[in-house]
């Protein structure tokens, strides 16, 4: 054995001292080069750095390859992995019982666009702050690589097999039931998905983010229009996404003639520089325009497409008491003995 | 015989004319939509203010407005409140069914109808009085565009007549059920009156229905089953409600979400519960488990086709051991069946639900105050045993009127069950194990998120996980866990609401039923014992699984009756299953479905004629 003369360097820690180990989670069980894998990174580095406190998070997902990531980030949390499709009813009601909750949803396309679509849309509605990220790999990996409904027309099986139908798009669906807050990523884009999820974290609705994450086992052939190849030489980039946390200083020169500032909720700030495109994000036509213009010319376009801070979330817009439901003593949730009384003469 | 016999159409000689005193059934058949609601209420009022038992029961079709709808209302002196199989008296309103509603009358009957019915050729052997509906409503309605609405006070008052009615108790329940509407009261009094006095005038003679204050409703109250429901939801503490609207169950959520805004609300007005009107089943389940796996009291609450909906989600809540409160409103399936029509036909598929090797606790009130009582124990249960309850009602318990003593407050605390919080874990080391069977009876400790220790935490999934939550496909990991699961489950036998032994008879026959079938066995009892000189014994279950006393009321009796309002027996094949065949061989089944409550009558001749059969 070799002997050590240097102690270890002192791990970094983050706002709250928790070193970034904390927000790992168990070794994670899918393929290797499996895109879902960069997306779990990503989580961890995005909660150390914002310093997302674990015992306040949680992570829900439904089932796919995709949906077990859950396991594999910020092991310290709860988890839950649910059923097929149906992630976000369980997300609801767990945000409704405990409003001081972060969470965070992972899906896949097979698990939001095809089986879970009803309840994607009607989360969309709602407004509920949680994160919900869709895994895109345009196939179903855990049952062995069936197309899903994100996958385009044209789309070549390894089979061989075409796909003829029509693809779903998420961002676009996102967007016209009422999402405050979607985007587009890669799973090998570090920074920008980096970026915009720590912006996710600071926003007060949901957010939707639909990550390009190609499945290396299934659908990463010449032909897929999911496959990492594909999506390097198509990628463009919508913007060039910065954020600010609000315990950060903010004075950062910008240009704003080039660039949008957007001030979340939280008072942080998310800086939107524009490229190619001369794109407001809260204009959910233009963002609607772009995105089927993309997808006409075969661009995987990625970005911040629509950003609402205003709308108030599903907990606000019920008018909930500030404390947690799930944590309200039996004094504030058994009405007193005069409120039986009084029903009861009503009924006699 | 009345020297004014000429206006009793038909003065048959043929017919009973014997009195039925405060002991008849009344029927108001009618147009859905056409408003009769409000008057069938102030009937039902009526008698419940003159001191005599009652129940009310609407039969209505799935339609909101044309199709024909039936109300009945009971008046009982011996407290029966099942519906009664003959009508005594009908009011034929509705030209689509008078005809089919006369003719399946018994002989002696009354029938109350619309003048240009013209119902009185149709039989001899019945009692007719006919009035003019739209000659009497127009003096008192001059506006035209109300008539429709007030018309029907005008049977009140004429029934008010002929049956004996205290006029100032109508007028009370009048304006009981137009509290606010001061001018609606006066134009429906007035109708009520022209009823009154046109019957009086043209029918002096006193119906053989006749009615006379009793003392038998002091104290009491009415109320539908889901109204009951939701009162016992609210004291229970529930914090989160998701649903999707079905009938019958609808309006228990409703009467829930009216409760918890008027008394669910801080000083500041801020609400202590969230209620939700989900996109379809499957959401309002999944919202019930993510509730209540953070810790909150969940329910929802959905008839036959939308548990069907939710049999995914309860293998999961059933795996992944989550409390949950879910309310089966029963009605006679599918979803294209007879949606309005009761039936007791989910009690096997809620028993088993879901994929895979899965038991429930299913509780079945009988009465509206166990509508009340078992929705209150149904969150204890659901969080002693971290599991999916059942509260299987139906809709004749649900939707119709029931007469109830006041209901209790309360006086235990709640059983929240096996909750590890931060400090349990700091003296425990932070060694615990989520599935971990630590005290013997299959029920393990959980954490709820947002504990701060840094052990708390786990990862909720179905079944493939070992005793700490940990993920595992290991066969041994495996069958210990649903092997515990299947521990848990026996251990509730005793601690669910036990069976109650309504009547201890004579002899070697047992009755045994469960639910809304529970007030037509009573009475049959009586008729079992004055017409055939039979006594059974009778045992009312009220949960699944099945206490160890019910195989002793059987092992006691010869023959044990189980009645079902299924085509299957439902219940009685659980009880094979449970009891095994030896005991199990003692078991018949009797089984009423068509829709309609059960009644006395029928069970009293399916018990007779199987008792012929065997002896
Ligand atoms: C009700 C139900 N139907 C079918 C399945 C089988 N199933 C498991 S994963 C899956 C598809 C997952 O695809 P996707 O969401 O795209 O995730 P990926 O594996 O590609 O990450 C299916 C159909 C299931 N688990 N439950
Ligand atoms: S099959 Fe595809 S999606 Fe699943 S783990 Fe492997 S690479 Fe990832």
């Amino acid at each position: 054995m070799a002997t050590t003369t240097t102690p270890p360097a002192a791990p970094k820690l983050n706002r709250l001292g928790l070193p970034q180990a904390d927000y790992r989670g168990s070794k994670t069980t899918l393929c290797a080069g499996c895109g879902h894998n960069a997306i779990s990174e990503r989580i961890v580095d995005a909660c150390f750095e914002m310093g997302v406190d674990p015992v306040h998070f949680l992570k829900l997902s439904g089932i796919g390859c995709s949906s077990k990531t859950p396991a594999y980030f910020v092991g310290r949390s709860f988890g839950f992995n649910s059923v097929h499709g149906r992630m976000p009813s369980v997300a609801t009601g767990a945000v409704l019982a405990n409003r001081s909750m972060h969470a965070l949803g992972v899906s896949g396309d097979g698990d939001t666009a095809s089986i879970g679509l009803g309840q994607f849309i009607h989360l969309m509605r709602r407004n509920l702050r949680l994160v919900y990220i869709i895994e895109d790999n345009g196939v179903y990996g855990l049952t062995k690589g069936q197309f899903s409904a994100t996958a385009d027309i044209g789309s070549v099986q390894k089979s061989g097999v075409v796909n003829e139908m029509p693809p779903l798009d998420t961002c676009s669906l996102a967007i016209l039931s009422g999402a405050t807050f979607v985007a587009r990523s890669f799973s090998g884009d570090k920074k920008q998905l980096l970026t915009i999820l720590k912006a996710a974290l600071a926003h007060n609705g949901t957010v939707m983010i639909d990550v390009i994450s190609p499945c290396v086992t299934f659908n990463d052939h010449e032909g897929s229009t999911k496959s990492y190849k594909y999506v390097l030489d198509h990628e463009e980039a919508l913007q060039e996404v910065s954020f600010v946390p609000y315990y950060e200083d903010i004075a950062i020169d910008y240009d704003p003639g080039t660039t949008a500032d957007v001030e979340m909720h939280d008072g942080s700030h998310l800086r939107l520089r524009k490229l190619a495109h001369d794109f407001d994000p809260s204009n959910a036509q233009q963002a609607l325009k772009v995105l089927g213009e993309a997808h006409t010319s075969g661009e995987v376009l990625t970005g911040v497409f629509y950003i609402d801070t205003k709308k108030p979330n599903f907990v606000q817009q019920l008018d909930l008491v500030d404390e947690p439901l799930a944590f309200l003593p039996l004094d504030q949730v058994r009405p007193p003995r005069s409120v039986l009384d009084e029903v009861m003469a009503s009924l006699a | 015989m009345s020297s004014s016999g000429t206006l009793l159409t038909s003065a048959a000689s043929s017919v009973s004319t014997a009195t039925l005193l405060n002991d008849f059934s009344l029927q108001v058949a009618t147009v859905n939509g056409s408003g009769s609601q409000s008057s069938n209420l102030v009937l039902l009022r009526t008698l419940f203010q003159m001191g005599i038992p009652i129940s009310g029961k609407n039969l209505f079709p799935s339609n909101i407005a044309g199709l024909p709808t039936w109300y009945t209302i009971r008046a009982s002196k011996h407290g029966y409140v099942a519906r009664k199989k003959e009508i005594d008296f009908l009011v034929a309103l509705n030209a689509e069914t008078a005809r089919e509603d006369v003719l399946a009358l018994e002989p002696g009957a009354s029938v109350l109808y619309d003048e240009p019915l013209a119902l009185a050729k149709l039989r001899a052997d019945l009692t007719y009085y006919s009035l003019p509906f739209d000659k009497l409503v127009t003096p008192v309605c001059p506006q035209a565009k109300l008539r429709k609405l007030v018309r029907n006070m005008i049977y009140v008052g004429a029934v008010a007549h002929l049956v004996g009615m205290e006029m100032p108790e109508v007028e009370r329940a009048l304006q009981r059920q137009f509290a606010k509407k001061k001018k609606a009261a006066d134009l429906n009094w007035g109708a009520i009156q022209a009823g009154y006095d046109y019957a009086r005038e043209h029918y002096p003679q006193p119906d053989r229905c006749q009615l006379r204050r009793m003392q038998a409703t002091q104290g009491k109250i009415v109320i539908e089953g889901n109204a009951a429901a939701a009162l016992g939801c609210m004291f229970a503490g529930v914090t989160v409600l998701a649903w999707y609207p079905i009938t019958p169950s609808s309006s228990l959520c409703e009467f829930l979400i009216d409760y918890l805004k008027k008394y669910r609300r801080t000083a500041d007005g801020k609400a202590t519960f969230a209620a939700v009107q989900a996109e379809d089943e499957l959401s309002a389940c999944g919202m019930v488990l993510g509730a209540s796996w953070m810790g909150a009291r969940a329910m929802t609450s959905t008839s036959g086709p939308g548990i069907s909906l939710m049999s995914e989600f309860v293998g999961l809540g059933y795996y992944a051991e989550i409390p949950a409160v879910i309310f089966d409103v029963q009605r006679v399936g599918p979803s294209t069946g007879l949606p309005t029509r009761t039936a007791q036909g989910d009690v096997a598929f809620a028993a088993w639900l879901s994929h895979g090797d899965t038991r429930h606790i299913v509780l079945l009130p009988g009465t509206v105050e166990e509508c009340y009582e078992l929705g209150l124990a149904a969150f204890d249960l659901a969080e002693r045993f971290q599991t999916p309850v059942f509260v299987l009602s139906d809709l004749d318990l649900a939707m119709n009127h029931w007469m109830a003593d006041p209901f209790r407050y309360p006086e235990k605390p709640w059983d929240r069950g096996k909750i590890l919080s931060a400090d349990d874990l700091q003296r425990l080391q932070g060694d615990w194990g989520r599935y971990r069977d630590v005290d013997g009876d299959g029920i393990s400790y959980r954490t709820i998120p947002g504990n701060e220790h840094a052990m708390a935490s786990y990862f909720a999934r179905g079944s493939g996980h070992n005793e700490r939550g940990l993920y595992s496909e290991k066969p041994d990991d495996y069958t210990h866990n649903v092997d515990r699961l299947r521990r848990k489950w026996e251990g509730a036998r005793e601690i669910v609401p036990q069976p109650v032994l309504e009547h201890e008879g004579k002899g070697e026959i047992g009755i045994i039923a469960y639910g809304s079938s529970h007030p037509a066995v009573m009475e049959s009892l009586d008729q079992l014992r004055a017409e055939y000189g039979i006594e059974p014994s009778y045992l009312r279950l009220r949960a699944y699984p099945f206490a160890g006393a019910i195989a002793g009321f059987v092992r006691r009796h010869a023959r044990v009756y189980v009645i079902d309002q299924n085509r299957d027996g439902q219940m009685h094949d659980l009880l094979l299953t449970d009891l095994g065949a030896e005991l199990g061989a003692r078991l018949h089944s009797i089984r009423h479905y068509n829709g309609l409550p059960v009644d006395a009558r029928s069970l009293t001749d399916a018990l007779r004629s199987q008792e012929h059969q065997t002896n």
